[in-house]
């Protein structure tokens, strides 16, 4: 059943679906990662509950002129505009109000939304309203999505697509170093608002599928997810597009392949498994690879500690120090020093010496820099320098370098 | 007040105008509330020459810089970047901001970093080509940073990311540098190589203004300083302008006597 809907066999509708969840996966992805950057992640949040009173003016507004309410490109021009106002409401607030941005966003989202479930009570109570459908965009319903539905998720994702495209490296650069941006004369308030609006142009194109309040999650999560693997910012865009992208797909697929399986939350829950394998098995950014990258260096540290402890005939208390000497073949289990421990201890206190040297000289300071009480000295200084210093220090010569 | 012991100073100010200097500015007053921040400033950077902006915490050096740049609102005042409107002479103007301005988490290699200093020959859909890597290059290597072109920034140290706002400057290939606080924080090291590059620039026939808190080095550094409070205290060459009477109006209290003493010892 999985494998129909994924590969397209489930029939006419859980095609359309698919195709256009992915599309709007990839879009969300890529746009909501500028935001992601930007550090105004929460700012989708406000703009798709602003949309809600624009649906449903729209519709009022369609079934009073005596058009079909729903007729989705209607609804969504709606939901764009209230998205609008609530953008320039939490703009205004922000900019010429001591309001810091998350209790402007929290005001805008608030009572949009609240002002949006009035409209849509009163909506319900009247009688053509109540096969309107409009619930759906609180959480996306896809049940009965047409081709020109889809057509028009395709349309607007894509057109998003290429304006990122365009506006990516202002963006970028507004996003890193506002204050240098706006120094070279890039206009950042105009682009922050662009910003905003491309976000705005796919939380409503999105309503369909996902819904206005979950949309935020395929806005922020791809973003996120992208982050851990790479430490560039052209590559965190193009990931979250492919991050974005599948959990659409996968997504909107699972949810074909079960009856009463709903799909906005089908796609989050597939977004959040690829964050959560991201967190965990990221390479250098990830969870797993600092937990190993940590017990790595504690037990470097404490193989060091014990070198200069047995060099200097001091007892070992620390039962993980004396496992590890004893694993490394350096001590044996009643904390004495093998031969080859003796070797490397007497190595390790010479080095501790020699880096004392360096660190007192202030012609070594590029060096001295280095020091971390683990790194070998002969990794950062050359044999030459190294006898110099001993010449200084004294004493037994020729100790291994 | 201030203002006038600013005429009593009576240093070198050119009321010629605005003049073609490299930076003009007029009556500058910005606040961030009812409090200005920096109050009717003028300010006439000379051409060729290396300017410190001194003055205590909170004084303004900052604010009078990014207000010369349009990144904080004046409430009044003109500027005029050699001759001109700022907007038509922008392309002409390098700005480093200060290293704490910036989330250094942003995924961004260093070479990206310098690669934005050329953002306008690269336009909005150009492609980064060999010879805009080339420049970029050559700019991180002058700053004695071309090793770590594909570090990502956070991974460098607080003179090391010094130095690569220093290269993206440079990359614009500017005649007006605008420096703002390049050696706090820093290492001996990058204190040397960075004042070797402005050194370098001013050879060049450049212009390099900096905001400096160090007193101790200002002499050594360079030939003119703007002394600020709030206004201007003083303004001129080091050997003028940067005098214990100067220095006691721009800190008041704030700067020791001992300390006064030592620095106009030093300049004989």
């Amino acid at each position: 059943m999985l494998w129909d809907a994924l590969t397209l066999q489930l029939g006419y509708n859980a095609s359309l679906v698919a195709i256009g969840a992915a599309l709007l996966g990839v879009s969300a992805g890529v746009t909501g990662t500028f935001l992601f950057l930007r550090k105004r992640a929460l700012v989708s949040d406000a703009i798709s509950h602003a949309t809600l009173p624009g649906v449903c003016l729209a519709f009022m507004v369609l079934v009073a002129f005596g058009g079909d309410g729903r007729n989705l490109l209607g609804l969504l021009a709606g939901s764009a505009l209230s998205a609008w106002v609530g953008l320039l409401c939490m703009n205004w607030l922000t900019r010429h109000t001591r309001l810091a941005e998350d209790a402007a966003i929290g005001a805008v989202l608030s009572v949009f939304f609240g002002f949006g479930i009035v409209l849509l009570t009163v909506i319900q109570t009247m009688g053509v309203g109540r096969q309107a459908g409009l619930e759906g965009f609180l959480l996306g319903s896809t049940a009965g999505m047409l081709w020109a539905d889809a057509l028009i998720i395709a349309v607007g994702g894509a057109a998003t697509l290429v304006l990122v495209m365009i506006l990516r490296r202002p963006m970028t650069m507004v996003a890193f170093d506002p204050e240098y941006a706006a120094a070279r004369g890039l206009p950042v308030h105009r682009i922050d608002l662009a910003m905003m609006g491309l976000v705005m142009a796919v939380t409503v194109v999105g309503l369909k599928i996902v819904g206005l309040i979950l949309i935020v999650a395929l806005l922020i999560i791809p973003a996120v997810t992208a982050r851990f693997w790479t430490e560039r910012s052209d590559r965190v865009v193009l990931l979250a597009g492919v991050a974005g992208g599948v959990s659409g797909y996968v997504g909107a697929a699972l949810s074909a392949s079960a009856p009463n399986l709903p799909t906005g939350p089908i796609i989050v829950l597939v977004s959040f498994a690829l964050f959560a394998l991201s967190l965990l098995l990221a390479p250098v950014r990830g969870v797993l690879a600092a937990v190993l990258r940590h017990l790595r260096f504690q037990r470097r540290v404490h193989i060091r500690q014990g070198l200069l402890a047995l060099a200097q005939g001091q007892k070992i208390y620390e039962p993980l120090t004396l496992r590890l000497l004893k694993r490394a073949g350096l001590a044996r289990a009643d904390g004495v020093a093998t031969e080859a421990g003796k070797a490397r201890a007497a190595k390790a206190l010479r080095d501790e010496k020699r880096w004392e040297i360096v660190r007192a000289d202030q012609a070594h300071e590029a060096t001295a820099a280095l020091y971390d009480g683990l790194r070998d000295i002969e990794t950062v200084l050359t044999r030459d320098q190294i006898a110099e210093i001993d010449r200084q220090i004294g004493g037994p010569q020729g100790v291994v370098a | 007040m201030t203002l006038e012991l600013a005429a009593n100073h009576g240093v070198s100010v050119q009321e010629n105008g605005l003049g073609s200097s490299p930076l003009a500015i007029r009556g500058l007053t910005v606040s961030y509330g009812q409090k200005p921040a920096v109050f009717s400033v003028d300010m006439t950077v000379q051409p060729g020459a290396m300017t410190a902006i001194i003055g205590p915490n909170g004084a303004g050096k900052s604010t009078l810089l990014k207000a010369a740049l349009g990144i904080v609102p004046a409430l009044s005042g003109q500027v005029t970047v050699y001759g001109d409107a700022l907007e038509k002479q922008r392309a002409r103007i390098a700005y480093v901001p200060q290293r704490a301005s910036v989330d250094w988490d942003f995924p961004t290699r260093v070479i990206d970093v310098v690669l934005m200093g050329l953002s306008r020959q690269l336009g909005l859909l150009g492609r980064v080509r060999a010879r805009h890597m080339a420049c970029a290059m050559d700019c991180l290597n002058r700053v004695g940073m071309r090793d770590f072109a594909d570090r990502q920034i956070g991974q460098l140290s607080g003179g090391q990311q010094q130095r690569v706002f220093l290269a993206r400057a440079l990359a614009q290939d500017a005649d007006l540098y605008l420096l703002d606080e390049p050696f706090a924080g820093v290492d001996a090291a990058t204190e040397k190589a960075i004042i070797a590059v402005l050194k370098a620039l001013k050879e060049a026939g450049k212009t390099v203004v900096v905001v400096h808190h160090d007193l101790a080095t200002v002499t050594d550094y360079f030939d003119h300083v703007f002394l600020i409070n709030t206004s201007k205290v003083a303004e001129g060459p080091v050997n003028q302008a940067f005098t214990a009477e100067t220095l006691q109006a721009a800190y008041g209290g704030r700067l020791a006597t001992a300390q006064i003493d030592q620095i106009s010892r030093a300049l004989g």
